[in-house]
């Protein structure tokens, strides 16, 4: 009996669907705008927090300098000393000759300019490897406490700048997902209101005929449901294309580096189906109880 | 059969309703409920509907006191009630035959059922031929008969009219109450609030006056006059 019931109910919002044509196409376009700036925000989001946090990996990585009037070398060795402070993950000992050869490199065919020198400008050096950026200022303290190491190098204020603008962008992001989060709520669950006193007087009835409040409320939650599924159906095919033809934009005029660091539209599409779902639907089924809750009062 | 027992009713602006009611019912009767506007009519249908609560005294129907089930009990004391209102009150976005199988279909009733018996009270009420109408292609008497089709289609113990006639031309107003007349004739409670005299007058069925929330005359074979 219940199979049947529900039989009933999904046909009754079926039907309801389609004879209130023009109240169906209004919360599904209004579902599809919500999400589709929902979108586009969150794209950006992603994108913003994505640069940030690889360009931030980058600077991962703190320079220790040896003190050469260091007469005896210290047991155990510096590097297994810096090995040992919590928050390194590796550490790489840079022989001032090889320094040399790196900077050499980098120079690229203009190597020469350093043939001039006398004696090696570099010094013996630890690259020491963060676990985390967030923790370098701690690092660098302990580093600097170990006998034996002259200076700590770290490009503090680039790092720091990078952590604040990714965690600029990631609250405001945040903010503004929640705040259009509760727009489109009240979007929703508005319209369904509108389909719901639209229909008053059929919920009117069905009480007197004798209806469960469950039977009442399941055709307009399987309708809000069905609505907000379609909806986000359409704006994730409508982000997905825009992001896909932006990325492609973006990928051809920006220098190949940057490009990289932009989400690739395979990556963001699950996202986007499984958030854009989730949210259709979720709204969808709650906006039409929360709508129908004082209606049933009969 | 319907027993009120010493029924009061006062709404929470002041207004008392119904002051004091006793009334049985039988099984199988046909009465009339007249009276002015706002004698209490209308409390007194709503309070057989659990539409409003008594605030003293109990109901009792078919021996059980409905101002004691609960909410979600209610309805299943309606599915025993058919209602026909004066407006119709039909949907319509629905046909005929939709707006009268909706009541079978909302207690899960079997398809190849509801098309039988929908088909059956169709026949009964003579319109048949109008079942895949819409109901405003159809007049205000076929419109009302509609509506008694539904109130019967799940075979209710009791059916209540609200001024059934009161939107009719005299003419059709007969026809409704030959209807009302035949579902009281197979064994269902009638219970019809007027204020159309002619017919009260006569049917010659049990009439009970009502005013200023109060019975004001009860007889067994009564007449309408006015009681204010």
């Amino acid at each position: 009996m219940w199979i049947r019931l529900l039989k009933t109910m999904i046909k009754q919002s079926g039907q309801s669907i389609m004879r209130n044509k023009n109240m169906s196409l209004a919360s599904i376009g209004s579902v599809s705008a919500t999400l589709i700036i929902l979108g586009i925000v969150l794209a950006l989001v992603l994108n913003m927090t994505n640069i940030t946090d690889k360009t931030k990996d980058d600077f991962d990585q703190v320079q220790a300098y040896v003190d050469l009037n260091l007469k005896v070398s210290p047991t155990p060795s510096l590097g297994e000393q810096i090995k040992k402070i919590d928050g390194v993950k590796s550490v790489e000992f840079v022989g001032k000759d090889k320094a040399l050869e790196d900077m050499k490199g980098r120079l690229d065919g203009n190597g020469n300019i350093l043939e001039g020198l006398e004696k090696n400008p570099f010094e013996n050096s630890y690259t020491v490897y963060l676990k985390d950026v967030n923790q370098a200022d701690k690092v660098v303290k302990e580093i600097q406490k170990i006998e034996g190491i002259k200076e700590v190098l770290y490009q503090k204020g680039v790092v720091d700048k990078l952590i604040g603008v990714a965690d600029f962008t990631r609250m405001g992001g945040l903010i503004l997902i929640g705040i259009l989060l509760v727009i489109s709520i009240f979007i929703i669950s508005n319209t369904i209101k509108t389909t719901v006193m639209a229909r008053q007087t059929e919920i009117g009835i069905m009480k007197y005929v004798g209806a469960t409040n469950g039977f009442i409320r399941g055709p307009f939650i399987i309708e809000g449901i069905i609505l907000g599924l379609i909806g986000s159906i359409i704006s994730i095919f409508i982000v997905m294309f825009g992001y896909n033809y932006v990325i492609g934009i973006l990928s051809t005029s920006l220098s190949g580096m940057l490009s990289t660091y932009l989400i690739p539209t395979s990556t963001m599409l699950k996202d986007v189906i499984i958030i854009f779902l989730t949210i259709g639907v979720g709204v969808g089924s709650i906006g039409s109880i929360i709508s129908l809750r004082k209606f049933l009062k009969v | 059969m319907i027993e009120y027992i010493n029924i009061s009713k006062k709404y929470s602006s002041g207004v008392v309703a119904l002051s004091n009611i006793n009334l049985k019912i039988k099984k199988g009767e046909f009465v009339f409920l007249v009276g002015s506007s706002g004698a209490g009519k209308t409390s007194l249908v709503k309070l057989l509907l659990k539409e409003i609560e008594p605030t003293t005294g109990k109901i009792i129907v078919d021996d059980v006191d409905i101002t004691k089930i609960k909410a979600r009990e209610i309805p299943f004391l309606r599915r025993k009630i058919g209602v026909v209102f004066q407006d119709f009150r039909l949907l319509p976005n629905k046909t005929i035959f939709e707006n009268v199988a909706f009541a079978k279909e909302i207690i899960g009733t079997p398809p190849k059922e509801i098309e039988e018996r929908v088909s059956e009270v169709l026949k009964l009420v003579g319109l048949s031929d109008k079942k895949d109408c819409y109901p405003n292609e159809l007049s205000g008497g076929e419109q009302q008969r509609i509506s008694i089709a539904r109130a019967i289609v799940n075979k209710p113990d009791i059916v209540i009219a609200d001024e059934p006639t009161g939107n009719l031309d005299p003419d059709t107003a007969w026809d409704i109450m030959n209807l009302l007349k035949e579902i009281n004739d197979i064994g269902t409670t009638v219970i019809m609030v007027t204020h159309a005299k002619d017919i009260v007058n006569f049917m010659e069925r049990r009439v009970i006056a009502i005013n200023g929330g109060k019975i004001v005359r009860d007889e067994e074979r009564g007449v309408y006059y006015n009681v204010d």
